[in-house]
């Protein structure tokens, strides 16, 4: 069980040899490179537990340079540097940039087999061998300036690293060098170990048949050659006419050499130095942990399916290595074009779960209807986001940061998609009664906001109660938070309902059976959801502006929803939440009011011109009742901010009529003009500048100066200063007969 | 009459959303699928079925994991999937390390169909993954040593299996028995070939209530061997399990008294044989186990652990205890 590394590192892909698994280590070594990640995650740990990190570079940097040739015995810089290089290598392994710069030098044939050997047998890797090292060794094999032990130790190494090595492709392209080093007897054995790790069917040629039934004649029967002929005869047995023995106990000798001991011992030691394994240490831990490594890979690469090794033949008498089918490999996807291209023999990778952070894949999802696709999907997630939840399972707190990522990507991937996914949802209704609203804060409210629409019955139970006891007992800052995604899962749905309006003919049932009438009830829902909790939140909180920010902003897409998405419903704010907007003390508040009272306005107004130009019985209209309590707020509004009638006029039930006696008792001069565009506390402050501007001299602060003309100037002025809401709203609400006389409101009439 | 207390389960409320994807199941239908079978310790539909060749899981610590269906899993081919699982599981022993070509596999791998082993004709047959160890010398005449065996198995979850494309195989239940290590290399194979996830499968103290309430009322021919519930004290420094052990037939004694309908058994009946059992416990010990917590429960018929442990004892009972175990996988993963 100490096999793998981390959970957070992808384990290793396997890239074992080819009869040992299935045959499949070729389709590994394609351009996506998850070793790459394990390289980054894994040089922090070098840096930080190395002892000397600096000493290492310096070591190959002197390395790289190494010119002429030098005795080791009298170079002192030279033994310090090999020095520092075998010990660092033995005890956590050799980055991957160390590997061409020390493979340079040892086949170069520069310098003393001493040094040569003593640098291939510190050659073990931490992460990863580069592939382009390896390629430039073998063309100094090629040119054959090294020794004859040189080269057999460097066969030796790249046989025991093979599996290191990061990509294969351009060394299986190397095949036929390899194959001409066959005729050196010494190193015949080794050449055909390798030979066998890197032969594929493509490589099996009647003339390299020849040449083995040659060598086999001319040396005997040796097993290295005939491992290979066997090989050769399963990919082609008709080729290959002779009997072999059946089964042979070796046919290589273990070649492992200098390098077993210490790649264990550099595996043992980054294993002890990864975070995971630590937790091992904590007793109660150890089988979550433990069953961590095999079971729950939260980011999964993309392999294709192993069809040929599944559905194989049974009656075909060999292996066929080759994807005889037409299927692209979804390794070797990589590009937008190739997706464009193959799409019509692309098949998902064996894991769905690694479409996740594939977009080339989420693209071709979008165009796959196949219920099969989402139905593993959600099999796959559900589990994981069971098994990882860091607040429903005991123990699993230490995995948040991983949680936390997790999260994240099936959120971006929700966004990707535009859709929410069914296990996702089904993870949030069952993991917020135990939410902290704490842990995974954002990622969690995120997800919040891709609910799919399609359920009417159970949001108040699964979503919005256990929510609202959360809501009320949390910061001012939750509170934002959670105003905000039920916006943006507003927004989801309105677009969501936009969408299948369009593809669909008009009010028709929509797919997920949900009539309009559930949908307008469903969002009703919402709205009236969010208008409760956020009444509750501004008493609660004070009417701060930040909170009465979040809020307006919601009811900026609700003021909206007939006119921009086609919905037929309009709900107004509740006067909770109205007043403390309209009497707020900041301007950015009532400016945001203005505007979304203006958008009221457009919506209602078009709604009416509709249900009258329309002969036919519209299924659904607004109820007088929403007109009526537009007015009623209209004229607060206007009551408010123009014609100074505000406690007269406002017969809302929780407005703001006063009567006469009650506002004598609270001693203000001239009570009935304290409530306009000059004396409302949002724009006094406006009112104060635009006075020290026009009348510079005038320290008296004389507000009733402004009037006339100069109320007219005022009103400019106040627009100039980014009170656009303010400007539309006057501009659509209020008639202005003439200037400085007095204006109505302009209610729309129900 | 003797079967009845197999009948059905008025299953207590799990929580569990009975909405979600199309093949969701709800929870009513659960109780009702299962009271239709009128289950006996010998299903009808099994009595055909040969004990003995289902006789391997009796006596042995089994290990439960819940799986999700698996995609493209195909019953003619388990040899072809034995051959492949071999290479993977020497691969994954030798991973990273270049191996000694040619030598032989030393771990032998069995891949077979058990169709003895589920409970309608719509359950899968259960599959059987066997791991031997190749004795050294290769002698014919010598036995490989079983190392490690699991079997993925179906017992009456056809709620599940109706709602599935039939790409997909629905095997719910895992069970293993062997080292950990060996799971974790058959899980891994499992999981990449035919996407489908594990997960281990802890049973609660409330469904360890249920074992236990069952269990009881199970008539046995010979009644030997006592009912004991271990109990966990939780939050002391040291851990203290509690075990309380009742005779058989007192503790049958008590739970026909509140059996009222024979057959069915309700949440209600559950929580009241259980607080009799409390209550005189507390009358004795002065301790409240209704404050603790259920971990183990063994009767003759079984042993159930809450991580997700379980012993077979009688083969008669077999099907019934799977059926109940392939529920709970079920519930643990929609």
């Amino acid at each position: 069980m100490q096999r793998s590394q981390t959970s957070k590192t992808p384990k290793q892909p396997l890239q074992v040899h080819k009869h040992q698994t299935d045959l499949s280590a070729w389709q590994k070594g394609g351009r996506i490179d998850p070793e790459k990640s394990v390289q980054n995650h894994q040089s922090p740990n070098d840096q930080k537990n190395g002892s000397k990190p600096d000493s290492l570079e310096q070591a190959l940097s002197f390395f790289e340079k190494l010119q002429d040739s030098v005795s080791l015995k009298k170079d002192h810089a030279l033994q310090k540097h090999l020095t520092t290089v075998e010990s660092i290598a033995l005890q956590r392994g050799l980055p991957p940039e160390g590997f061409a710069i020390l493979l340079n030098v040892a086949l170069s044939g520069k310098f003393a087999d001493t040094l040569n050997t003593h640098l291939l047998k510190s050659l073990v890797p931490a992460s990863v061998i580069p592939e382009n090292s390896v390629v430039s060794s073998v063309s100094w094999l090629c040119v054959g300036k090294c020794s004859g032990n040189v080269q057999l130790l460097f066969l030796k190494w790249l046989i025991t690293m093979f599996d290191f090595i990061d990509h294969k492709e351009q060394i299986y392209a190397l095949y036929g060098f390899f194959f001409s080093f066959l005729q050196d007897e010494k190193m015949c054995p080794y050449v055909c170990h390798l030979l066998y790790l890197l032969t594929r069917k493509e490589n099996v040629k009647p003339f390299r048949i020849r040449r083995l039934l040659d060598l086999q004649a001319k040396m005997g029967m040796q097993s290295h050659l005939q491992a290979l002929l066997s090989l050769y005869k399963i990919f082609c047995p008709e080729l290959v006419t002779i009997t072999l023995p059946g089964k042979v106990k070796t046919y290589f000798k273990n070649s492992e050499g200098p390098w077993k001991a210490a790649i264990n011992a550099v595996r043992q030691r980054n294993k002890q130095n990864s975070p995971v394994p630590r937790l091992l240490f904590l007793g109660t831990v150890q089988l979550r942990s433990r069953k961590r490594k095999w079971n729950t890979q939260l980011i999964i690469p993309a392999n294709s399916t192993n069809k040929n090794d599944l559905e194989e033949d049974r009656e075909k008498n060999h292996v066929d290595l080759y994807r005889m089918n037409e299927s692209f490999p979804v390794e070797q996807l990589q590009t937008f074009p190739q997706l464009l291209q193959n799409i019509h023999r692309l098949e998902f990778p064996s894991q769905m779960g690694s479409v996740l952070t594939n977009p080339l894949l989420l693209h071709y999802m979008n165009c796959i209807k196949d219920e099969s696709v989402f139905l593993r999907l959600y099999y796959w997630m559900s589990q994981v986001l069971q098994e990882e939840c860091t607040w429903c399972v005991a123990d699993n707190y230490q995995h948040e940061e991983e949680f936390k990522d997790f999260l994240e990507t099936v959120y971006k991937t929700e966004c990707f998609l535009q859709e929410g996914f069914s296990s996702c949802e089904e993870f949030l209704y069952r993991s917020l009664p135990l939410w902290d609203g704490f842990s995974c804060r954002s990622q969690f409210l995120r997800l919040v906001s891709w609910i799919p629409l399609n359920s009417f019955s159970e949001m108040k139970s699964h979503l919005y109660d256990p929510l609202a006891q959360l809501f009320f007992t949390s910061s001012l800052y939750f509170k934002c938070s959670v105003l905000e995604s039920l916006k943006e899962l507003l927004c989801n749905w309105l677009n969501w309902h936009v969408i299948h309006l369009n593809s669909e003919s008009g009010f028709q049932v929509h797919s997920l059976n949900t009539t309009l009438s559930g949908l307008v009830n469903t969002v009703a829902e919402l709205v009236h959801f969010v208008g409760w909790i956020s009444t509750v939140a501004l008493r609660l909180e004070n009417n701060t502006t930040f909170l009465l920010y979040f809020i307006l902003d919601f009811y900026e897409t609700v003021c909206d929803m007939y006119l921009g998405y086609n919905l037929p419903l309009l709900i107004m704010p509740p006067a909770g939440i109205f007043y403390p907007a309209l009497l707020s003390m900041d301007s950015v508040s009532l400016n945001q009011l203005c505007y979304i009272m203006y958008r009221y306005r457009t919506n209602l107004v078009a709604a009416k011109e509709n249900e009258l130009s329309k002969q036919k019985i519209l299924q659904f209209k607004f109820s007088r009742q929403t007109y009526q309590e537009y007015n009623q707020y209209v004229i607060a509004m206007v009551g408010c901010l123009w014609t100074s009638s505000v406690f007269q006029k406002d017969v809302h039930p929780r407005g703001l009529r006063m009567d006469d006696e009650l506002l004598k008792k609270t001693a203000v001069q001239e009570f009935k003009t304290s409530f306009n565009i000059v004396y409302h506390p949002a724009l006094m402050g406006y009112a104060v500048h635009f006075l020290q501007q026009a009348w510079p001299d005038d320290t008296t602060f004389n507000f009733s100066l402004i009037k006339g003309k100069k109320w007219n100037w005022y009103l400019e002025y106040l627009y100039a200063q980014g009170l656009k809401g303010l400007k539309v709203f006057i501009e659509s609400s209020i008639n202005r007969v003439s200037q400085a006389s007095h204006s109505k409101a302009g209610s729309v009439k129900a | 009459m003797e079967s009845a207390e197999w009948g059905s389960r008025v299953l207590p409320s799990l929580g569990r959303l009975s909405r979600g994807p199309p093949f969701g199941r709800m929870q009513g239908q659960l109780g009702l699928s299962l009271s239709s079978h009128g289950l006996s310790p010998a299903p009808r539909s099994l009595a055909n079925a040969d004990p003995r060749r289902t006789a391997f899981l009796l006596h042995k610590q089994w290990t439960l994991y819940s799986v999700t269906p698996l995609y493209r899993f195909s019953s003619a081919r388990l040899r072809a999937y034995a051959r492949m699982l071999s290479a993977f599981i020497a691969a994954e022993k030798q991973k990273g390390l270049a191996v000694e070509v040619g030598v032989e596999l030393d771990i032998k791998v069995a891949v077979s169909s058990l169709p003895d082993l589920r409970g309608t004709d719509q359950d899968q047959a259960a599959i059987l993954v066997q791991l031997s160890l190749r004795s050294p010398i290769s002698k014919k005449n010598s036995e490989d040593k079983l190392v490690w065996s699991g079997c993925f198995c179906s017992v009456f979850g056809d709620d599940l299996s109706e709602k599935i494309p039939p790409d997909f195989t629905c095997l719910p239940l895992f069970l293993t028995n062997g080292a950990e290590s060996y799971t974790s290399i058959v899980g891994s194979w499992f999981q990449k070939n035919f996407d489908c996830s594990f997960r281990r499968l802890a049973i609660s103290p409330l469904n360890l209530g249920w074992m236990a309430a069952m269990w009881t009322g199970c008539k046995m021919d010979i009644l030997t061997s006592a009912i004991e519930l271990v109990f966990s004290v939780p939050r002391l420094p040291q851990p203290l399990d509690i075990s309380y052990a009742i005779h058989p037939e007192d503790a049958k004694a008590l739970w026909d008294t509140i059996q009222k309908t024979p057959g069915e058994i309700t949440q209600e009946e559950v929580d009241v044989f259980m607080d009799c059992l409390y209550a005189h416990f507390h009358r004795h010990f002065k301790i409240h186990l209704s404050a603790t917590k259920l971990v183990k429960v063994s009767t003759a018929i079984a042993s159930a652990h809450c991580d997700g442990i379980i012993k077979f004892l009688q083969s008669q009972y077999l099907t019934g205890v799977l059926m109940l175990l392939t529920e709970l996988a079920i519930c643990h993963i929609q």
